[in-house]
């Protein structure tokens, strides 16, 4: 098996899997377990965005309870499994069908999600420029205004990060559905591997992999249309000032931070 | 006109940074606060348009108490300038601009003609307008600072250090054209600076602060420099005071005598030590020895051009600053077209500085004499 000989053959008939038409259609066919699992992924994210998007921007606007950002990062280091099945354990009996084990999956893909969607969220309103909320206070922006036209358009490339890490994790972690009997591609990797199929088991993992990379592209491609070309553009060397040994620059300084002008811009 | 009206600003842990200030900004002109660190001078400006509450005392514009205006209202008829210009990185240099008009409900095409107008005067190329702020240098954001908050045509603007993060030379030709376009626009401002040259190139009151918050003195600039109130605020407005004094006094007749000049490209004649190349519209060039040229034609690089060059009816300072930085001593004076009029000595202008009046004393309020009167309507 360890042979080069014996690798080639497992690529070939993973191939042959693959591409036999017979595993692509009908109900428990490579297109069904695909479509299951980017609605597994895509309810996961729809619901972690709803929570850690307005709660990130709380915290990030008002600056008060900072904790909760550093206690679900905490929170990711409960292993997924066995989170996976207490709750399959503890919802699954109070619910019927389909949604006993829906509901405990989708459960563990937020739990998931919500740490790097709320840290990239609170990240990106903290590193907005003092100055500019400054500004944008001064000229008779109202808190909700500050928000919406300053705050949040300069968080994007941090949220939109934290979205980027987010789905690439619920996108590979919705493989363990399948080990409470829900479908999706993990189900081709549980069975594959239970039954002893194993171009089956590859062609799951490949798929999920495959996946992956495609939504992580089309996620960068959203990014680039989102994210205004003026935050794209490379960030001003810090500590650009040339007047920082005066008392009352370090003064000015101490209120605004992020040091800069002075220095031109790198232009194109 | 602004008022503070007996303003104190205590923090809770105790710190008083503005202690009972009482200050009138007369309209239409620039009141400059200025003192050290922690003097809190931008307390007292960012409490006009309350990004900072007063705990005592009242602000009011115009008459009107600003404590019972709605914030943002109050904040969008206020222009409001800061150090680091504080732009949009998001957003393009024309959107900046365009700010408060959109908040007050402009259409965009109205939004875009005022913000196109605006980015001229403020001696930015059109050009510009579709870049983003990261793209600027310091100053050229500085610039778009100054007309975001110009866009709606507020009355008063309040301007906290906004040329003290670019270089030298930059901020002494921001200020130049601050100065100018303050005369086109007539605004009253509240200006603070730590810099008390720029506090008195700019200021038509300056009003000096102590730390601790209270106001050492209120003044014309020329006043402050003659007559400061206590140790302070002499030590503050520096050594220099009495040079810097002379550039408040318009120059009286001086005594001008007529110089020998030579046109760059010529033979120099006669047998004086120094003589003043020009050329062929009588613009001074620089200074020439004839001793060292051996009787052939001027050229560029025998120029001395260590001269300043003051013109008449310019301030004493000027005057002064030629004679004593011109290598032939005599102090060249040019008029508004910049053509040769005469030269002048030093000890020449020192007699015309002698013969000129220092600012009264007001004996009866050290603080506020020469403090720019307000009209008695205003009051």
């Amino acid at each position: 098996m360890a042979s080069s000989g014996g690798s080639a053959l497992v690529i070939g008939s993973l191939f042959s899997w693959l591409l036999d038409p017979a595993h692509w259609s009908g109900p428990d066919g490579i297109l069904t377990r695909l479509l299951e699992h980017l609605w597994y992924s895509v309810l996961a994210m729809v619901i972690a965005l709803a929570i850690a998007l307005p709660l990130g921007l709380w915290i990030g606007h008002t600056g008060r309870m900072r904790w909760l950002v550093t206690a679900t990062n905490a929170a990711r280091a409960v292993p997924t499994l066995g989170l996976l099945f207490a709750f399959a354990l503890w919802l699954g009996p109070a619910l019927r069908g389909n949604l006993a084990f829906l509901l405990p999956s989708t459960v563990v893909l937020v739990l998931l999600a919500v740490p790097p969607l709320l840290a990239g969220t609170y990240a990106g309103v903290e590193a907005v420029d003092p100055a500019a909320r400054d500004a944008a206070r001064g000229v008779g922006m109202t808190g909700w205004q500050v928000l919406r036209q300053v705050e949040l358009p300069c968080a994007l490339p941090l949220v939109m990060s934290g979205v980027r890490t987010a789905s690439l994790q619920v996108v590979a972690t919705a493989t363990i559905a399948a080990l409470i009997g829900l479908g999706g591609l993990g189900r081709l990797l549980v069975d594959g591997i239970a039954f002893g199929d194993y171009p089956q088991a590859a062609a799951g993992a490949l798929l999920v992999a495959v996946l992956a990379v495609l939504l992580e592209g089309l996620l960068a491609l959203l990014q680039r249309r989102l994210v205004s070309p003026g935050l794209a553009r490379t960030r001003r060397p810090v500590g650009g000032s040339r007047n920082d040994d005066d008392a009352a620059a370090v003064e000015a300084n101490a209120r605004l931070p992020v040091g800069q002008g002075g220095i031109p811009g790198g232009s194109s | 006109m602004i008022r503070f009206d007996g303003v104190t600003k205590q923090y809770p842990d105790g710190t008083v940074a503005v202690d009972d200030l009482s200050l009138t900004a007369p309209t239409g002109k620039i009141t400059v606060l200025v003192g050290p660190s922690g003097c809190g001078k931008t307390t007292s400006l960012r409490m006009v348009n309350r990004m900072i509450e007063p705990t005592r005392g009242s602000i009011s514009l115009d008459g009107q108490d600003t404590g019972r205006m709605p914030q943002a209202e109050l904040r969008r008829g206020i222009g409001y300038v800061i150090q680091h210009a504080g732009l949009f990185p998001h957003r393009t240099v024309l959107d900046n601009i365009g700010t408060v008009p959109r908040l007050l409900g402009w259409d965009r095409k109205r939004t875009a003609e005022r913000s196109r107008e605006l980015l001229e005067r403020v001696g930015l190329e059109l050009h510009l307008g579709d870049r983003y702020p990261a793209q600027l240098s310091g100053g050229q954001q500085q610039r778009v600072g100054v007309a975001r908050a110009l866009a709606a045509d507020p009355p008063v603007m309040l301007m906290d250090e906004p040329f003290s993060a670019v270089d030298p030379i930059v901020r002494d030709q921001l200020q130049d054209e601050f100065l100018r376009l303050q005369d086109e626009l007539g605004k009253t401002i509240v200006f603070v600076t730590h810099d008390i040259d720029e506090a008195i190139k700019l200021g038509d009151q300056v009003a000096v602060l102590r730390v601790g918050g209270t106001l050492a003195q209120v003044a014309e600039p020329s006043y402050l420099l003659a007559h400061p109130a206590d140790d302070f605020v002499a030590d503050f407005v520096g050594r220099d005071r009495g040079y810097r004094a002379l550039q408040f006094q318009a120059t009286p007749r001086l005594p001008l005598r007529s110089e020998r000049t030579v046109v760059l490209g010529e033979r120099p004649e006669g047998s004086a030590a120094w003589l003043l190349v020009v050329d062929d519209d009588r613009h001074p060039l620089g200074w020439v020895e004839p001793a060292r040229i051996g009787g052939r034609a001027v050229e560029d690089s025998d120029l001395h051009r260590g001269g300043t060059v003051a013109r008449a009816g310019g301030t004493l300072r000027g005057a002064l600053d030629a004679a004593l930085s011109s290598p032939s001593r005599r102090g060249v004076v040019v008029d508004d077209s910049g053509s040769l009029v005469g030269t002048v000595l030093a000890h020449e202008v020192l007699s015309a500085i002698e013969d000129t009046d220092r600012p009264e004393r007001d004996e009866d309020d050290p603080v506020h004499g020469g403090a720019v009167a307000v009209a008695a309507d205003e009051a």
